[in-house]
């Protein structure tokens, strides 16, 4: 309960403005009490919590819930019309031109070959992405878990690029890597023609890739970082009086016992990853050409952008990529469990 | 090998000086240049001037030439170092044609010197220039998107903390019928992301009418299953005796929500509105999508449309960028503690 006032009235400023902010807490609080008092006494206390959930299942149910069975009205539906219910249905059709390729490993074979080429880009990403960031995050983990100075500094200056906007982040990175940018300055000044990066297919998927790892690594090194801490030291010393060395004891405790965290970094960031949009949209735009184009531009693309919505396209095109979602993030459950036992 | 054995097998506690404290340093120091210098290079580069900005090279600090008030001209004129007859001195220059300037002495304006133009250096001097900053936030219509973003940013994260922990303070201290199955059906929508369910979110928005409206941007995303869920396993922790205490006093099941159990939350709770903050200041694909006329813009879809510029003016831009980073900056440098143990606690961002 907040704080009785005092019998001597204090002045100073601090506490007025401190009493102030309870008395309208307390106001704000009297007057939902009035209604929610009433319910009470109508409903009875059993029933009060339906009462609380209420609010968050309506947000829940009307934004995610709902919207989750209606894609599968879209993805079975065809036209341009976006009311599910005027769609024509088409079965599986949406499905079958997704996935009708005469040869998968070549898009241009393929009926709808923006799909397949957003397939091969961001499985291409998301492999180099996924194992450059949990190898940078592990390395840089370890490093912080030492016996270092400036612990702290370290750990913000790793962790503070988590926290800018994709589109900061692409700008940041659009300005250095541009034609007449600080990064071709320093390659021309050691005596290397200057490249345009994001005119080059290769140099622009590189960079993506890059850029992510640049942004978000602060993040997996975190967690990386509280499972270490987490790792008791008796074990090293146990380890010490066995004989092992410390490349051994790296190995046989540190690795396993981090594990469990490993996996939780490598399906978080796996998801994170197969999800890239909004830094590619900003810094590329996907291209050069069709290079930097991922799975959810796909998706916005024909929902969102293109003079020809195709919703179906759209929709099941995003049933696809949440089925490798909840593909994987089962499997690592079920790993997570074989782990416990 | 022995090296890289130790290294690896380092833990704290141990404490000599090694070959592997000297990589760890190099290490750490390689990667404060490397995540800091692209945000000091941004710094920097907001405070040079359009001339400036496009040279190239580019230099490391922001140049201006010095201008020179010069008497019987009214504006003032810019400075150089000529070399004339072997000897250097400073003139100001007042007509340009073709490869001949026209220059006179700032202390004695009726010398007049022909000069060509590659025998003159303009005088610089390191000066931070704000005209990027006050130019950018006019031209921008900056104001407007920073507070369309500042009101979805503190409306969404009300609406999450007041929504999320009612239902997370009936999941954790009640006992109801429907308790395990709400509980498992939001656990579940954890791995479905929003950008898997976006058409038919737009559609529910269209249907109610809160497309082109900040509401649309605000309340679809309030009723995160992550937020509830962080509440929850906090509230597990608050002992059931201060409920039944305040039950035999006679308090509602509202002011035992309101007066007991959020004030114990607190830390849970400033955890979520720091991810709820840094989640909705950040926030592009779904704001994209919902917000298609200009004047409700956030400042995040705002710098995008900006930087889509046939003509992109990086010296507006830059400047812009970086106000836009202010706030989240200071909130970092005010909350670092609890948004890292934050993190490495519930593994959310």
């Amino acid at each position: 309960m907040t704080t009785r006032s005092q019998d001597i009235p204090d002045q100073s400023p601090k506490t007025i403005i401190e009493r102030f902010w309870n008395r309208s807490l307390e106001f704000i609080v009297s007057i939902f009490d009035v209604p929610f008092r009433y319910l009470q006494r109508w409903m009875g206390m059993r029933r009060m919590p339906y009462i609380f959930v209420i609010p968050n299942l309506l947000i829940f149910g009307i934004f995610i819930l709902f919207p989750m069975l209606l894609n599968f009205a879209y993805a079975f539906t065809g036209g341009s019309n976006f009311i599910p219910t005027e769609r024509r249905w088409v079965g599986f059709d949406n499905f079958s031109k997704l996935l009708n390729c005469t040869n998968y490993f070549d898009p241009n074979t393929c009926s709808q070959d923006l799909f397949w080429r957003a397939v091969f880009n961001t499985s291409g990403y998301v492999i180099a992405q996924v194992a450059l960031m949990v190898l940078v995050s592990l390395l840089t983990a370890v490093i912080l878990n030492r016996r270092i100075k400036a612990r702290g500094f370290f750990r913000s200056v790793f962790f503070y690029p988590v926290l800018l906007s994709p589109i900061v982040v692409a700008l940041i990175w659009k300005w250095i890597l541009q034609e007449n940018g600080v990064l071709n300055g320093l390659i021309t000044a050691i005596g290397f023609e200057s490249v345009s990066f994001l005119a080059n297919a290769n140099w622009a998927q590189f960079w993506v890739v890059m850029i992510s790892v640049w942004a978000y690594m602060g993040f997996y090194t975190l967690i990386l970082l509280a499972g270490l801490q987490g790792i008791p030291s008796e074990l090293y010393e146990a380890a010490k009086i066995d004989g092992a060395n410390e490349l051994q004891s790296f190995f046989r405790v540190t690795l396993p016992l981090l594990m469990p965290t490993m996996l939780v970094v490598l399906v978080l960031s796996f998801i994170r990853a197969v999800q890239i949009f909004d830094i590619v949209f900003a810094f590329t735009g996907g291209g050069p050409g069709t290079a930097t184009q991922y799975l959810v531009q796909f998706i916005y693309d024909n929902g969102f952008a293109s003079p020809t919505r195709q919703y179906g396209i759209a929709t099941t095109a995003s049933i696809l990529m949440a089925g490798v979602l909840i593909i994987f993030t089962i499997v690592q459950l079920v790993l997570q469990r074989e782990d416990n036992e | 090998m022995a090296t890289i054995s130790q290294f690896l097998g380092r833990t704290r506690g141990v404490n000599r000086l090694h070959s592997t404290d000297l990589f760890s340093y190099l290490y750490l120091i390689l990667g404060t240049i490397l995540m800091f210098g692209p945000m000091l290079w941004l710094v920097l580069s907001s405070f040079k001037s359009s001339a400036e900005i496009i040279k190239f090279p580019p230099r490391f600090l922001p140049y201006q030439q010095v201008m020179v008030d010069v008497d019987g001209y009214a504006d003032p004129l810019p400075l150089f170092d000529v070399q004339i007859d072997g000897l250097s001195r400073q003139l100001v220059q007042i007509d340009l044609d073709g490869a001949t300037a026209t220059m006179i002495e700032p202390t004695n304006p009726s010398n007049t010197y022909s000069v060509r133009v590659e025998d003159r250096i303009p005088v610089e001097t390191i000066s931070f220039r704000f005209d990027n900053y006050v130019e950018g936030v006019q031209s921008f219509n900056f104001p407007l998107y920073f507070f369309n973003s500042v009101i979805v940013t503190v409306a969404a994260t009300l609406l999450t903390l007041f929504v999320n922990s009612l239902a997370a303070f009936a999941l954790s201290k009640y006992q109801f019928r429907a308790r395990q199955s709400i509980f498992l059906v939001m656990l579940s929508t954890l791995m479905v992301p929003l950008s898997v369910i976006l058409v038919p979110v737009f559609l529910v928005i269209t249907q109610i009418g809160w497309n082109n409206n900040l509401l649309g941007v605000i309340i679809p995303a309030a009723a995160t299953p992550t937020g509830v869920f962080l509440l929850r396993q906090y509230m597990l922790t608050i002992p059931d005796e201060l409920i039944e205490a305040a039950r035999i006093e006679g308090a509602s099941e509202w002011r035992i929500y309101a007066q007991i159990i959020l004030p114990l939350a607190r830390p849970a709770l400033a955890v979520l509105t720091i991810f709820s903050v840094m989640w909705r200041w950040n926030d592009f694909l779904w704001p994209l999508i919902v917000l298609s006329r200009s004047e409700l813009f956030t400042l995040q879809i705002g710098l995008n449309s900006f930087q889509g510029e046939l003509n992109v003016q990086w010296h507006l831009l830059l400047a812009i960028t970086v106000v836009s980073l202010l706030p989240i900056t200071v909130v970092f440098a005010f909350l670092q503690k609890y948004i890292t143990t934050g993190i490495a606690t519930t593994g959310m961002k």
